[in-house]
C-alpha cells in the first residue's frame, strides 16, 4: 500500500497542467511560425492592426468551429454547415424586408433557421440513427434546395440589418472589432459549458463511450439532438455575422466554411472519433487556419495553391497525431 | 428453396433500383414532349451514366464500411486534366486517356493509403484529399477551357446504329473490365468481408488490407472513367467545386437507393448504377412536367432525405438498446 | 495415454491478462484418431488454451510441438496452415456472406484469378454433407440462418479446411438435440479417419458418449488426465471444483421474515433468450444468480434496466407494476437501481477521462442545479466515495485508466453509490480482479444489504455466490432452473443444477463438496 489514498491534494492538480495537449502547443507552435515567416516577408505582419484584423476575420470562423466542435466531441460531423450558413444569413436578411419588427427579429430568426436544420440533424442521428455524415449531408442540399427556391437562384436582393453590420464590423469597444467580443463571448459560453455543466460532461461521456454513458443513465439521445441543434445555431449565427460584413448574403458564401471549420477543430487536438479535445485547441485551430489563408493571400498564393496546401497540411497534421490505435 | 429465390432475395436491392428506374423512366419518356425516341433516350444515357461511373466508385469504398467524399473532386480533377492531354492524334489522344486513368488510380490509391495504412478516418482523410484535388483541378483550369479529340468524344457519346446510346454501352463494358472481375476475385470478397465484419473476416484469414485499398484504389479509376466522360460530354475542363460537391452526394444517394448498405458488406456496384440512373431520372421529372427548375434542388434534397431515412427501419427491430451503440 | 507418439503436445504454457493468470503452466497432449475431452469451471483456463492453439493470442511462457516439431503462431491463419481448426463460440462467420462464401473464405478456388463459383458450390455442398448439414443451401446468407444452422455452418468451414487437429469449443452450446446427434456421427467418422479432436463442453452426457480421454483444468492448470468413463460424474465435479478456498465472505444474518419485497419479477420473456422467469428480491437480501455462463443472466439484468425492448410479462417495483423504458428511467426517481455492468471497459467507465468525471457521470442530476455542477458538492461526495470503497489512485484528475481493474471496478461501484441506489444489479462484478479487492467487495456488498439495499448478484464464481448469497437463483438456457436457499447453496449444488443433471440424486445435501 504505498500508494497514497486519495486526499485533497490530487483534485487541486493545475488545469491547465493536465490539458497541455501535445496537439494543442503544436498548433501554437506552429501560428508563431507562421507569423514569423510572414514578419519576414513583410514587417506589418507583426504589427497589432494587422493581428487584430486577423482575429476579426477569425471570429467567423471561429463562430461556427465551436458549434462544429461541439458535435465532434459527441464522435458525430456536421457536413450540413456550408447551406446553414447561408440559410441563416439569407433568412435574417430576409427578415430584414418585413418592416421593423422584421429589422428586430432579423438575428434570432435566422439563428432560428439554422437551429431549425440542427434539429432535423438530431433527430436523424440520435432518434434514427443515421450515420451524421450522411444525414447532415442530406439537410445541407435539403436546404440548398429551399434556399435556391426562395432567392430564384440569384443572390437576394435583401440587406443586412443595421445591427447585423454593427456585430459583425462595428467597434463597443475601441480598437477591439465587435466580431471579436462576440467570438470571445461565445468562446467563454462554450467552455462553461464544456467543463462545468452537467451537459458537457455529458457530451465528452457520449464522445468516449456512448454505450457506458446511455448504461449511465444519461439520456444520450437528447444530449445529441441539442448538440446538433447548437451546432446549426452557431452555423447560421455565423452566416448572420458574415452577411453583416458583407452587407448581404450570397449564395455559395457558406462553402468556404466546412472544411475549415473541421480542420480547425481536428488540428486543435480533438479527436474526430470523439470524447477528446479543448476549446483552447479550437481557437489555435481557427487562428492557425485563418492566419495559414492569410499568408496564402498575401503572398498571393492563388485559390488552387491555397486548396492543396489546406489539404495536405490536415493530413500531414492528422497523421502526426490523429491516427487511430493499431487494431493488431 | 430454390437457386433462384435465393438469387432474388440477394439481388432485391439491385432490383428493386432497377425497378424504380424503370418505372420513373417510363413516366419520363411518357411525359416528355418528344416522347420515347432515341434522342431522348441517348440524352438521357449522357447524363446518367456519369452520375453512375461516380456511383460505382462510390460503391466500392462504401462496401468496406468507408466513405469517400473526394469521389467527386477526383471527378473533377481528371475532367481538368482530360481536356488539357486527350487531344490529337490517335496515340496523343490514346496515351491521354491513359494518363487520365492513372491519375485516378493515384488518386484512389493515395486515399486507400491514407486510410488503411495511415489509419485515419476514412471521412477526414477524404474530406482532405479532395481539396488537395481540387486545389490541382484549379491549377490544370484556373478557367474553363480546354479541348478533346472530338471524333473520340462524339463516337462515345453518340449512337451505335443509330439507337443504342454508346455511353451505355462504354458504361456496360466497364462494368464487365472492372466491377465484375473485382466483386468475384479474393480481394473483392475480402472488401465484403472487411464491410461486414471485420472481426469474423480476420478471424478467417481473409486478406482484409489490401482487399479494401484495392477498392478504394479502383474507386478512383472508376471516378476518373467518369471525369472522362464528362469531357467527352462537354468538350472543355473546368473546375467548377459546386458540381465536384453535388457528385459526391448524389452519389452516396445512388448508392443508398441503389440497394448499397452504408454500414459496409452489402450491396453491388449494378445497383448503384440504376439508383444513379433513377435519381437522374427523378431530378429530370421536373422538366417533363414544366415544373420551375428552381425546384431542382430541393426536390433532389428531399429525395436523398427520405432514402437515407429508409435505412432506419431496421431500427425497429433492434430488441437490445445496447446494440444501437455497436 | 497409449504409445502412439503425440501428434501435438503443449509443455508449460503461461498466459497473463494483466495481473490475471490465465494459464499457469499447463500441459496437453493430444494423439491422432482420438477425442480429447476438456473440462473445467468458468475461468479455468480453458478458453485461453484454445486461443494460444489457434494462434489467437501468443502465450507468455511454454512450447508447442507438432510432429515432433517446435511450432508458434503468428496468426489463426497460420494455426490453420498447420493443419490446427478452431470452431469459436464466438462465431467468425462473415454474417452478409453466403454459406458457401464462408465455407472457402480463407482459400477460396480461383479460375483465370476470380472465384471459381462453381467449384465454391461444390466444395461447400461437400462440407456441408460432412458435417450433416445438407440441409443447408449454400446460398443462403450467414444472417439469415438461425443460430443453430450458423453453428453447423462453422463446422462445415472447419472441415473443409481439411484439418488434422479440429477444436471445438462449446460448438453445440446451441445446437437441437438432432443436430447434435448429426455431429457427433461426424466426429467419431473423422476419429475414425484419424483426425485428433479438441472437444470443450459443460454437457457431461455429450462428453461421456464422445470422448476418449479427459483432461481436467482448474485455475489455469490441467489437475487430471484420465480415460473416459473412469470416473463417475461426482468425482469430476469433485475435480473441477477442488480449489481452495481463498476468500474471506462476511457473515450472512440469516433470514428476516419482515423485509419487504423491493424488485419482483412476473413471467418475464424476452426473445429466446429469457423464458418465463418469475423472482423477486427484498430488501436487505442478496440474491444470487447462478449457472453456465450465457444462460440469461446478463439479459435478465438489462431487462431490469430498461434495456431491452419487447419485453413480455411483468416488473413490479415496491409491489406495484412499472414500466422501465431506460436506464435513465430506472436509475431516476423513485425506483432508484443501478447496474454494475459486465465490462466496465466498455458499459461502466470512459477510460480516457478522469476519475472525477467518471465517479460523478452517474449522479450528474443530482450534483448540478440548473445543469451546472456543483464543484464543491461534486468535491465532497467524491471524497466519502474513495473513503468509503478506499479506492487507491494519484489523484482525481488522472484518466481512470490508469487505474488497477480492481480500483476502476470501485470506481464503477462509487459511481453508482453516489445516487444511494435501493437496488442494486451486479453483473460479474469481480472478474478479473484481485483477491483483496474482491474482499473488500464482498464486504461492501453485505454493508449495502444491511443498510437496506436489494441486491441482485450474477457471478460466473460459485464460491462467491456461496458466500455472498441468502438465496440463489441458477438459470439454465434462460429460464430459472432451480432456487437454493441458506444451507442448500453449495458448489456442488450449484455446478450439478447449472450442468442441469437430472437424476443426479435429486437432492442439494447428497455429495457436498465444500
Amino acid at each position: 500500500m504505498s500508494e497514497t489514498t486519495l486526499g485533497g491534494i490530487a483534485g487541486r492538480m493545475p488545469k491547465f497542467l493536465r490539458r497541455a495537449d501535445p496537439a494543442v502547443v503544436t498548433a501554437f507552435a506552429c501560428i508563431v511560425i507562421l507569423l514569423l515567416l510572414g514578419s519576414l516577408y513583410s514587417r506589418s505582419f507583426l504589427s497589432p492592426e494587422y493581428l487584430l484584423q486577423q482575429l476579426k476575420v477569425a471570429s467567423f470562423l471561429g463562430v461556427i468551429a465551436t458549434g462544429m466542435m461541439l458535435v465532434i466531441l459527441l464522435g458525430q460531423i456536421d457536413l450540413s454547415v456550408p447551406w446553414s450558413v447561408a440559410t441563416g444569413a439569407m433568412m435574417a436578411c430576409a427578415a430584414a424586408a418585413y418592416g421593423p419588427v422584421g429589422v428586430a427579429l432579423a438575428i434570432p430568426f435566422g439563428v432560428l433557421c439554422g437551429v431549425a436544420i440542427g434539429l432535423v440533424n438530431g433527430i436523424g442521428v440520435a432518434y434514427l440513427r443515421i450515420p451524421s455524415m450522411i444525414i447532415t449531408l442530406a439537410t445541407n442540399a435539403v436546404a440548398q434546395g429551399l434556399m435556391v427556391v426562395y432567392t430564384g437562384g440569384f443572390s437576394p436582393q435583401d440587406s443586412a440589418t443595421a445591427a447585423m453590420r454593427y456585430l459583425a464590423t462595428g467597434f463597443t469597444i475601441p480598437g477591439v472589432p465587435n466580431a471579436v467580443i462576440i467570438w470571445a463571448l461565445i468562446g467563454a459560453a462554450m467552455v462553461f459549458v464544456l467543463t462545468r455543466t452537467s451537459f458537457g460532461r455529458a457530451v465528452y461521456g457520449i464522445g468516449n463511450r456512448e454505450r457506458a454513458a446511455y448504461l449511465s443513465g444519461i439520456d444520450t439521445r437528447r444530449i445529441v439532438l441539442i448538440a446538433f441543434a447548437v451546432s446549426g445555431g452557431l452555423s447560421a449565427f455565423g452566416g448572420v455575422l458574415l452577411a453583416g460584413y458583407a452587407s448581404k448574403a450570397a449564395q455559395s458564401m457558406g462553402d468556404a466554411y466546412l472544411l475549415p471549420s473541421i480542420a480547425a477543430v481536428v488540428l486543435g487536438g480533438t479527436s474526430i472519433l470523439g470524447g477528446r479535445g479543448s476549446y483552447l485547441g479550437t481557437v489555435a485551430g481557427v487562428i492557425l487556419i485563418t492566419l495559414l489563408q492569410s499568408i496564402l493571400s498575401v503572398m498571393q498564393m492563388p485559390e488552387a495553391g491555397r486548396q492543396i496546401i489546406y489539404g495536405v497540411v490536415i493530413v500531414a497534421m492528422l497523421l502526426l497525431y490523429g491516427r487511430a490505435p493499431a487494431s493488431r | 428453396m430454390k437457386d433462384w429465390r435465393y438469387w432474388l432475395a440477394e439481388q432485391r436491392g439491385t432490383l428493386l433500383a432497377f425497378g424504380i428506374f424503370i418505372v420513373m423512366f417510363a413516366i419520363y419518356s411518357g411525359n416528355h414532349p418528344a416522347g420515347f425516341t432515341a434522342n431522348v433516350v441517348q440524352t438521357a444515357a449522357n447524363k446518367g451514366v456519369l452520375l453512375a461511373f461516380v456511383a460505382m466508385a462510390q460503391t466500392l469504398v462504401v462496401i468496406t464500411a468507408g466513405i469517400d467524399l473526394s469521389v467527386g473532386m477526383i471527378f473533377t480533377l481528371t475532367n481538368c486534366m482530360a481536356s488539357w492531354l486527350v487531344i490529337g492524334t490517335g496515340l496523343e489522344t490514346a496515351f491521354g486517356v491513359l494518363a487520365v486513368l492513372g491519375t485516378g488510380l493515384v488518386c484512389g490509391a493515395v486515399n486507400g493509403a491514407i486510410v488503411i495504412y495511415g489509419r485515419l478516418q476514412p471521412i477526414v482523410a477524404t474530406i482532405a484529399t479532395g481539396a488537395v484535388f481540387f486545389g490541382l483541378a484549379l491549377l490544370l483550369r484556373p478557367v474553363p477551357g480546354g479541348s478533346v479529340n472530338e471524333d473520340l468524344a462524339d463516337f462515345l457519346t453518340g449512337r451505335f446504329f443509330g439507337v443504342v446510346p454508346a455511353s451505355l454501352v462504354a458504361l456496360l463494358v466497364i462494368v464487365l473490365v472492372v466491377w465484375v472481375p473485382f466483386s468475384r476475385s479474393e480481394f473483392g470478397r475480402a472488401a465484403y468481408a472487411a464491410g461486414s465484419s471485420e472481426t469474423a473476416a480476420y478471424m478467417s484469414g481473409v486478406p482484409i488490407r489490401r482487399g479494401k485499398f484495392l477498392a478504394y484504389t479502383l474507386a478512383g479509376l472508376l471516378a476518373a472513367i467518369g471525369g472522362l466522360f464528362l469531357t467527352f460530354f462537354t468538350y472543355t475542363g473546368e473546375a467548377a467545386y459546386a458540381s465536384g460537391n453535388a457528385y459526391t452526394l448524389f452519389s452516396i444517394a445512388a448508392v443508398v437507393l441503389g440497394g448499397v448498405s452504408l454500414f459496409g458488406g452489402k450491396g453491388s456496384a449494378i445497383g448503384a448504377i440504376f439508383g444513379a440512373l433513377a435519381f437522374r431520372t427523378i431530378g429530370d421529372l421536373l422538366f417533363v412536367f414544366d415544373f420551375d427548375p428552381l425546384w431542382q434542388p430541393l426536390f433532389q434534397g428531399v429525395i436523398l432525405l427520405i432514402a437515407v431515412s429508409l435505412g432506419a427501419f431496421a431500427l425497429f427491430r433492434v430488441r437490445n438498446r445496447l446494440e444501437w451503440f455497436l | 495415454m497409449d504409445g502412439a507418439a503425440p501428434l501435438f503436445r503443449m509443455e508449460g504454457i503461461s498466459k497473463r491478462y494483466g495481473g490475471v493468470r490465465a494459464l499457469e503452466k499447463a500441459d496437453l497432449t493430444v494423439t491422432a484418431g482420438g477425442i480429447h475431452a476438456i473440462l473445467g469451471e468458468n475461468g479455468a483456463g480453458k478458453s485461453t488454451l484454445i486461443k494460444v492453439m489457434a494462434g489467437v493470442v501468443a502465450p507468455d511462457e511454454g512450447t508447442m510441438t507438432l510432429d515432433g516439431r517446435e511450432v508458434s503462431f503468428a496468426s489463426p491463419a497460420a494455426a490453420n496452415q498447420a493443419g490446427i481448426v478452431c470452431i469459436f463460440q464466438e462465431l467468425s462467420l462473415i454474417p452478409e456472406l453466403s454459406v458457401a462464401d464462408n465455407i472457402v473464405i480463407s482459400d477460396p478456388p480461383k479460375r483465370f484469378g476470380m472465384i471459381d463459383r462453381k467449384a465454391q458450390r461444390r466444395i461447400a455442398e461437400e462440407a456441408l454433407a460432412r458435417a450433416g448439414a445438407s440441409d443447408i443451401h449454400p446460398c443462403a446468407l450467414v444472417k439469415d440462418l438461425p443460430l443453430s444452422r450458423r453453428q453447423m455452418v462453422e463446422i462445415a468451414k472447419a472441415l473443409a479446411r481439411k484439418p488434422r487437429i479440429l477444436i471445438l469449443d462449446e460448438a453445440t452450446s446451441a445446437l437441437t438435440a438432432a443436430d447434435v446427434a448429426k455431429v457427433f456421427e461426424v466426429l467419431k467418422r473423422l476419429r475414425s479417419e484419424g483426425l485428433a479432436l479438441l472437444y470443450i463442453s459443460h454437457r457431461m452426457n455429450e462428453i461421456a458418449e464422445l470422448a476418449d480421454h479427459c483432461t481436467v483444468f482448474r485455475n489455469g492448470r490441467n489437475v487430471a488426465s484420465y480415460p473416459a468413463g473412469s470416473k463417475s460424474d461426482n468425482e469430476v465435479v469433485e475435480l473441477m471444483i477442488g480449489r481452495e478456498y481463498s476468500h474471506i465472505f462476511p457473515p450472512k444474518p440469516g433470514p428476516t421474515a419482515a423485509a419487504t419485497t423491493v424488485l419482483e419479477a412476473r413471467n418475464l420473456s424476452w426473445a429466446d433468450r429469457l423464458d418465463n422467469i418469475s423472482l423477486s428480491v427484498k430488501a436487505g437480501e442478496v440474491v444470487g444468480l447462478g449457472g453456465l455462463d450465457g444462460q440469461g443472466q446478463r439479459e435478465l439484468l438489462l431487462a431490469f434496466f430498461g434495456v431491452l425492448r419487447g419485453l413480455s410479462g411483468e416488473i413490479l417495483i415496491d409491489g406495484k407494476p412499472v414500466s422501465i423504458a431506460s436506464p435513465t428511467a430506472a436509475s431516476h426517481g423513485r425506483i432508484g437501481m443501478a447496474l454494475i455492468p459486465e465490462d466496465r471497459k466498455t458499459e461502466g467507465l470512459m477510460l480516457p477521462m478522469t476519475v472525477r468525471e467518471n465517479l460523478s457521470f452517474a449522479a450528474l442530476d443530482r450534483l448540478s442545479k440548473g445543469g451546472i455542477i456543483d464543484r464543491a458538492a461534486e468535491q465532497r461526495l467524491i471524497d466519502d466515495m474513495v473513503g468509503l470503497l478506499a479506492i487507491k489512485t494519484a489523484g482525481l484528475d488522472i484518466p481512470v485508466g490508469a487505474l488497477s481493474g480492481g480500483n476502476q471496478q470501485k470506481v464503477v461501484i462509487a459511481k453508482w453509490l453516489m445516487r444511494q441506489p435501493r437496488i442494486i444489479l451486479l453483473n460479474d462484478p469481480t472478474r478479473g480482479i484481485d483477491v483483496g479487492t474482491k474482499q473488500e467487495l464482498y464486504q461492501l456488498m453485505r454493508k449495502l444489504a444491511d443498510a437496506g439495499a436489494a441486491i441482485l448478484f450474477y457471478s460466473t464464481d460459485y464460491d462467491e455466490l456461496i458466500g455472498c448469497c441468502d438465496r440463489v437463483l441458477v438459470l439454465y438456457d434462460g429460464a430459472v432452473k432451480r432456487e437454493l436457499v441458506g444451507a442448500e447453496i453449495t458448489e456442488h449444488a450449484l455446478i450439478a443444477s447449472a450442468l442441469n443433471i437430472h437424476g443426479e440424486g435429486a437432492g442439494p445435501k447428497q455429495g457436498v463438496g465444500a
